[in-house]
């Protein structure tokens, strides 16, 4: 097994032609929860989406675990979207169902223990919930799910205080770091700061900055936001 | 219940020192078990690996010990643990008399400083 659980060889993407990302190069190490961070528009979807195999690179190539990344490494890889790809007239507990029977690794049981903590009504239909809710569901999916990679679109993205709060909590009790790895994108910085070990800061279509959190404390005496804020001034 | 961290230290650093200081203080005694590394990240609010990096740190300082199987636990050692708390308090009075140094005062004012702060009934 790699140390890396993801690799970017020389990425270029373009949409009609159009630079999405250029010349993109870098390793994801195994069982870290590492953050793109960046403006909007900077590329950070293209490379998670890259990750899970959902486009393909215009040029360079993109491994996951070994292979090539495409529809293929869906069974290794939790991808969890930006945008909101729920069935509206399932129910909660169909739509926990439904993505049972859609991965191998999907933990049922795990799935209900997540249920309680998010305090989700099974009975209610995606349709009825709250956009908190939604949110909760959706990290609900990703996590109970043993995929060695957990990629996460701005999951708290639009949501309340405490509905990020819970989703945090979440991920610090349900993910298994020894044996999962966490890739996600975020602009609520100093909220996730607490828990990510790594942080990739992106901008126009380019990787400026990759390091340790803790690092780049000790280092720079900097909390996350200054350090973006650096790194994406210069 | 979640913590607050400062911007400027590692933040295993700032867990480490807060444990220490409950050492010190007597809330943790010799010997007592440590909450598993994923009670004590979801205490805290922060990463597993920031938690596993605390034990492991202070692990090596011979403060704390992993037991196979078992968890950690502080160490039994109650040398270790007074040699803990004078580095603490060295290390405290060092940095409060290299700021005092700095400000102005020489040792016979701290002294003197102090000890009338101290004798005041409030201190």
């Amino acid at each position: 097994m790699s140390e890396h659980i993801a690799s970017f060889s020389n990425v270029t993407k373009k949409y009609l032609g159009q630079i999405a990302l250029n010349n993109v190069s870098f390793d994801l190490p195994r069982g870290k929860i590492t953050a793109l961070v960046g403006p909007n528009g900077s590329g950070k979807s293209t490379i998670l989406k890259l990750t899970a195999g959902l486009v393909h690179p215009s040029q360079g190539s993109v491994t996951v675990n070994g292979k090539t990344a495409e529809r293929r490494i869906a069974g290794e890889v939790a991808y969890l979207s930006e945008l909101d790809v729920l069935y509206p007239f399932f129910t909660v507990a169909e739509t926990i169902k439904f993505n049972a029977g859609l991965f191998a690794d999907f933990d049922e049981q795990k799935a209900q223990e997540i249920l309680s903590f998010m305090q989700l009504d099974p009975s209610k239909k995606v349709r009825h919930l709250s956009k908190g809710n939604r949110g909760r569901l959706k990290i609900l999916l990703a996590l109970s799910r043993r995929a060695p990679l957990v990629l996460m679109d701005e999951p708290l993205a639009g949501l309340d205080p405490v509905v990020r709060d819970s989703i945090i909590k979440s991920m610090i009790s349900y993910l298994d770091l020894q044996e999962q790895t966490v890739f996600l994108s975020t602009h609520e910085v100093s909220e996730v700061e607490p828990v990510l070990d790594l942080v990739i800061s992106v901008r126009e279509g380019q990787i400026i900055g990759m390091d340790e959190v803790d690092h780049i404390r000790e280092q720079y005496g900097l909390s996350l936001v200054e350090w973006m804020k650096e790194t994406l001034a210069k | 219940m979640r913590q607050t961290f400062n911007n400027t230290q590692p933040i295993y650093l700032q867990i480490m020192r807060r444990l220490c200081r409950q050492v010190v203080r007597g809330e943790l005694k010799a010997g007592a078990k440590l909450p598993s590394v994923r009670e004590m990240a979801l205490q805290t609010g922060v990463n597993p690996n920031t938690i596993q990096r605390v034990y492991t740190e202070l692990e090596r300082l011979s403060i704390a010990e992993t037991r196979r199987g078992l968890g950690s636990y502080i160490t039994e050692d109650t040398f270790r643990l007074k040699q803990l708390r004078e580095e603490l308090k060295s290390e405290q009075i060092g940095s409060f008399i290299a700021d005092m140094r700095e400000t102005g005062f020489s040792p016979e004012e701290i002294v003197d400083g102090v000890r009338k702060e101290l004798s005041n009934p409030k201190a």
